[in-house]
């Protein structure tokens, strides 16, 4: 187990390693100099030159980039171009919107797809299932900003329940902006639902074939209650790696739908970052959300590993 | 159990997946096909007087706000996002499925390793923020859309084509292509490729779909194909300040993607059904 741990530990500094690397060489040729952006076309050459000493752009690519990953390990990400403050303080603002939308979605989205896959799974085959996989179809195939235009169209525009976009801010109150939060999180769990469901629904119509779910059958439980009681715990082993890589989604998914939404997110940080050419700002984020995907990742492999000897043993 | 494994085309025309999913892509394929020779009327000219007209049978789905030709729109827009999606998945075959039977060819030596750890760099990177990083890098464009999402398709295919060719390396008829003398890589061609190729075909179909949606999300925010091609995802960008007055300009374009994802995925679960032997054992 120590062994496999460490191997996987391994492989994780190595992505992160490869990942910074990637993400800075992208940034180091995006064209445009966020100096002269910051400046102005007009700007005196000598006060650009300053700016561009002042934010340590004059200065060879690895020492840039060793600075930039040494800082990162320590948690300092550096100076925001554009709003001068520090890239660590504008994620942490930033953050406290994108967390809780992802965990609402998640939310959601499991809400909906185990009630939807255990119906289905108990009527297999019949009509209460083929209309849930029909429409988890349909869920998959809609684009989750599109999702997000009629939700507007119908809550905000029509019936005027929720607000078109912005958010008030944790300061206003729990209630006012966890309702600025509802379209987008729905709009974002649709898709993730639909997905979720329907791996829910064949991981239980597998496990509805064992022996088991057959024994337990036989000693008088109805399907219903098979499903419920055996089938259900066993299935949830393959849908947690779902649930896992689906938190990192929308972590970082939510790019579009905080933009349908004007939502100060990371997405929109991001966002903004490339328009206005802050870099360093895009590069961290970047970095932090490949971070929290891997490390999801890391710990859903680690979880497995404990739970089934097997797969430490294999060619992972 | 007849014909189990024949691929008489009754058999197809009887799954309804596969028959839906493949009407509604021949309606849009046919659409974007049709455009590049005709359209009900031009619409790169503007007639703002014609603006917002409700469908009459001059425009069958009515104009938008700048009075052009909405179903022309959607014709183009057919056009622009298969031919994203398709060159795409194209650029995703041609280097993953290479990759994946190399790696196969080579387990568990260290260029296998290599592809493989390459593949989990590619899926650490969440899908839409690294097209939306290539796009800002080298410009936003149809082009450098197809970049961003090709490159990942790479890791997808050649997961795929290296799980499918590494239980095919073990197997009896494989050993005797390699008694014979055949090379890894006239092995993995002759024998592995065409094995492999129904397993490829499916997730090209669900890659396809994915590459819709995607192009429908970069162009939404302005990254993909730029004026004046018409796309669905910036038909829905333009639709959003107008949403209360004219909602049909955001639910046509949208009903377009939704129906050609829908089409494809169909399409794929279809084939899947009917290529895999072990479906036949669910569906009997």
């Amino acid at each position: 187990m120590l062994r496999y741990l460490a191997r996987r530990l391994l492989v994780l500094a190595l992505t992160m390693v490869a990942a910074s690397i990637v993400i800075f060489l992208l940034m180091s040729v995006v064209p445009g100099d966020p100096a002269q952006f910051m400046m102005g076309m007009n700007a005196d050459p000598a006060a650009l030159a300053a700016l561009r000493a002042e934010l340590g752009l004059d200065r060879p690519l690895l020492v840039r980039y060793l600075e930039w990953v040494g800082g990162l390990v320590i948690g300092d990400f550096g100076q925001s171009y554009t709003y001068r403050v520090s890239v660590s303080q504008l994620i942490l603002d930033r953050i406290g919107l994108s967390l809780p939308l992802a965990f609402l979605a998640l939310l959601l989205s499991v809400v909906i797809a185990i009630p939807a896959a255990l119906f289905a799974a108990q009527r297999h085959n019949k009509a209460g299932d083929i209309s849930v996989m029909g429409l988890s179809q349909i869920g998959i195939a809609v684009p989750n900003f599109w999702f997000a235009m009629l939700l507007v169209l119908l809550f905000s525009v029509t019936l005027r329940w929720f607000s078109a976009g912005g958010f008030p801010g944790w300061d206003a109150g729990f209630v006012p902006a966890m309702k600025a939060l509802t379209l987008p999180a729905i709009a974002l769990a649709l898709p993730q639902a639909s997905i979720l469901a329907r791996v829910l629904r064949s991981a239980l119509l597998d496990t509805l074939g064992e022996d088991y779910i057959r024994t337990a059958r036989a000693k008088g439980l109805s399907r219903g209650q098979a499903l419920r009681r055996h089938a259900f715990r066993n299935a949830l082993i393959p849908v947690l790696t779902i649930i896992g890589l689906q938190f990192s989604f929308l972590l970082a998914g939510a790019i579009i739908i905080e933009n349908v939404f004007f939502l100060p997110g990371l997405g929109r940080l991001v966002f903004q970052g490339i328009t206005q050419r802050d870099l360093i700002v895009v590069q961290s984020v970047v970095i932090l959300l490949v971070f929290a995907v891997t490390l999801v990742t890391f710990l859903v492999d680690i979880a497995y590993a404990f739970i089934d000897p097997r797969l430490r043993r294999g060619t992972v | 159990m007849s014909g189990a494994y024949s691929h008489r085309p009754r058999r197809y025309l009887r799954n309804p997946s596969f028959l839906l999913g493949a009407i509604l892509t021949a309606i849009f394929v046919g659409l974007a096909l049709v455009s590049l020779f005709w359209t009900p009327a031009d619409i790169a000219r503007l007639n703002v007087s014609a603006r917002l007209l409700p469908p009459s049978p001059q425009n069958w789905l009515g104009t938008d706000h700048y009075g052009r030709d909405l179903l022309s729109m959607i014709m183009v827009g057919a056009r622009t996002s298969i031919a994203v999606a398709l060159i795409a998945v194209g650029v995703g075959m041609v280097i993953g499925v290479p990759l994946g039977l190399w790696a196969a060819a080579r387990r568990g030596g260290w260029i296998d390793e290599l592809i493989m750890r390459f593949n989990d760099l590619v899926f650490a990177f969440p899908a839409l923020l690294l097209a939306i990083m290539i796009t800002a890098v080298f410009g936003p464009g149809a082009v450098n859309a197809i970049v961003a999402i090709g490159i990942f398709n790479i890791p997808v295919f050649a997961r795929l084509s290296r799980a499918g060719a590494l239980s095919l390396w073990t197997r009896d008829f494989i050993m005797a292509a390699r008694v014979a003398g055949k090379g890894a890589v006239r092995i993995s061609y002759e024998h592995i490729l065409p094995n492999i190729a129904n397993l490829l075909i499916v997730q090209a179909t669900i890659q396809f779909s994915l590459g819709i949606l995607a192009e429908a999300g970069l162009s939404y925010v302005g990254l993909g194909a730029q004026p004046p091609l018409a796309s669905w995802g910036r038909m829905l960008a333009d639709s959003q300040t107008m949403i209360a007055l004219a909602p049909q300009l955001a639910l046509i374009p949208g009903l377009a993607i939704v129906l050609t994802v829908l089409g494809l995925n169909l399409l794929g679960d279809g084939l899947r059904d009917l290529t895999d032997p072990r479906m036949e054992a669910v569906r009997r």
